[in-house]
């Protein structure tokens, strides 16, 4: 592969957006997966364990 | 041995600065090198006089497996926020001021184009820049329940950061900077600020490598990614070839229309990652903090996150609309913009909903008050930018003063009064004190920033306008109906009202300033509790 401009966007707007989209997709669903609630509330919480 | 090495090391280093002063190639660079070579011997007195004989302190003692918090320099960077503060709402003052009335330009250091940058680096890497050193070690420390990582390289990161500002400060009133906005240090300061930025890097990493808390708190992800990004921002803006290895100047390793871009590459991400992850974060710490309860969803907050770092990095091209850069570019730069509004209110809304159930505290917490108006100027401001960021608006708003009152309700509005309101949180606690010296203060603080924020803004809104339409104005010869330098004549009157805003912030912050040192040293104001002073209503007769 060779690293001139265009080969570099065209790789960006494919793959690279791809595989952006791919991890927020990933992320967002993960958040709200059956049983994420739990966790969730337990994770807001940290800051009062302390102090 | 206590602080001996670090004794020697400086005043090696100063001695390194006075053979720069001595073989400098250009006379900005010799001055500029007296000046660090002033801050460096006074450094080197300080440790030398502070050097302890002996074995030294005893391992820090943990009682039933509590790590032992490193506050010292949490207590340092909350002084150093408020001092820089203060400075560089002063200097805003001053440059307000002669923009309205030009004979107080004081050639050739105290001009407008040296003092500028000089204000905007106060309040932004000075100001904020520490509010968030200080409060990301508080908050890391707390989250993680680990100690500071890294031992003396927190004080390195501290006090080399301080010496970066003096010498980007010392800087700009000599007349030296790479004109790049936002990031006017010359290349040897940028340097140095790489070093300091990566042992940042490594002590927040090294806590959170270290943490006894299985789950990383989500103020966390907002600190980090804002010191990653900033490392990453400031290395590739910074390319340059110095001139000389002793002289001030150097050229960018960019050109054209290419600099511009990674110019505002870096610009917009400097107000995206620097007053904006790095303040969220802040936000998810201190208001679900003052009011007592945990942030209301915390799984919106880590799509509020994901969001905002996705999009963000995109907008920049919005600054450079009708310019040389490819159309697509500058349409690209504007949906990113657009999209963005939406993270930006989803975090307005977290951070608000957080108090649901107990909006009454708001009439009784002024430090609540004042985070929850910083959420509220965050949501202004985060409408208005996208909203300014669309090609249409921007054919007007574009070099007015608009642009300048949305920078200043978004760093004045929200930066400065989620920072103010984390100073009044932590103050008490770092010098475990029993509460502010007096809240009825803080009140007085809330109101005038509020009321100077308001007057600023709505000066700019209209000043802004009316120039973008006398620019634009045409007579039905094709002829501009305006000159330059009447558009400019007209503005008199708004800039005066915009110094009379800006005076009040800084009122306000003085007010806080008195507020926080009787705090610090022991002062209780006797008064009666906000809310506790109305009569309990009697029953008609």
């Amino acid at each position: 592969m060779d690293f001139d401009y265009q080969s570099m966007r065209t790789f960006a707007d494919s793959w690279g957006l791809l595989y952006m989209m791919g991890i927020f997709i990933f992320v967002v669903l993960w958040v709200f997966r059956p049983g994420g609630k739990k966790h969730s509330d337990d994770a807001a919480n940290i800051p009062f364990k302390e102090d | 041995m206590k602080n001996a090495p670090e004794a020697v090391l400086v005043g090696l280093a100063a001695f390194l600065v006075l053979l720069g002063a001595a073989f400098a190639r250009d006379a900005a660079f010799a001055m500029h090198a007296w000046v660090a070579f002033a801050v460096l011997v006074i450094a080197t007195v300080i440790l030398f006089r502070r050097i302890k004989f002996g074995a030294g302190e005893p391992a820090v003692a943990t009682t039933d497996g509590q790590p032992v918090y490193n506050d010292g320099v949490v207590r340092y960077g909350a002084i150093a926020t408020m001092f820089w503060g203060i400075a560089g709402f002063l200097v805003g003052v001053v440059v307000a001021a002669q923009l309205a009335w030009p004979v107080l330009n004081i050639e050739p250091w105290l001009n407008f184009g040296r003092l500028r940058p000089l204000h905007t680096s106060a309040v932004i890497f000075a100001f904020g820049g520490n509010a968030l050193l200080a409060t990301s070690f508080y908050v890391v420390q707390r989250t993680c329940r680990a100690s500071l990582f890294g031992g003396k390289l927190v004080w390195f990161v501290f006090w080399g950061y301080q010496f970066f500002i003096v010498m980007a400060a010392t800087g700009y009133l000599l007349g030296i900077t790479q004109g790049k906005e936002y990031a006017e240090p010359e290349w040897y300061v940028d340097l140095w600020l790489t070093a300091v930025w990566v042992c940042y890097l490594l002590v927040f990493l090294g806590t959170i490598v270290k943490r006894k808390e299985p789950h990383i708190y989500v103020a966390n992800w907002f600190y980090l990614s804002f010191i990653v990004t900033i490392a990453m921002l400031h290395v590739v803006n910074g390319l340059s070839v110095p001139v000389s290895f002793l002289g001030a100047k150097s050229y960018s390793a960019f050109a054209g229309v290419q600099d511009a871009l990674t110019q505002w590459w870096y610009g917009h991400n400097a107000v995206g990652f620097f007053l904006t992850a790095g303040f969220l974060g802040m936000m998810y710490y201190f208001v679900p903090k003052q009011a007592e309860r945990p942030v209301y969803s915390y799984r919106l907050s880590i799509v509020h996150f994901w969001a905002l770092i996705f999009l963000y990095i995109w907008a920049g091209p919005h600054h450079l609309h009708y310019t040389a850069l490819p159309d697509w570019a500058q349409t690209l730069g504007m949906v990113f913009s657009v999209m963005l509004w939406m993270p930006s209110w989803g975090g307005m809304i977290n951070g608000l909903m957080t108090l649901s159930g107990a909006w009454d505290k708001l009439r009784t917490d002024p430090v609540l008050r004042m985070l929850v108006i910083s959420i509220a100027f965050y949501g202004m401001s985060t409408f208005e930018g996208p909203m300014m960021s669309i090609k249409t608006v921007n054919a007007l708003s574009h070099y007015t003063d608009w642009t300048i009152g949305h920078v200043h309700s978004g760093a004045l509005g929200w930066v400065g009064m989620v920072s103010f309101g984390a100073i009044y949180y932590l103050v008490p606690k770092l010098w475990g004190r029993e509460r502010l010296y007096s809240m009825r203060l803080v009140n007085w603080h809330f109101w005038l920033a509020t009321l100077g924020i308001v007057v600023y803004a709505a000066v700019m809104w209209v000043s802004g306008i009316q120039q973008g339409l006398m620019w634009r104005e045409y007579d039905d010869q094709g002829y501009l109906v305006y000159s330059f330098a009447e558009s400019i004549e007209a503005m008199h009157p708004y800039y005066v009202m915009r110094m009379f805003g800006g005076l009040l912030f800084l009122l306000g912050a003085l007010v806080m300033v008195f507020n926080l040192v009787q705090t610090i040293r022991g002062k209780l104001r006797p008064e009666t509790p906000i809310g506790a002073e109305e009569p309990a209503m009697q029953p008609a007769e």
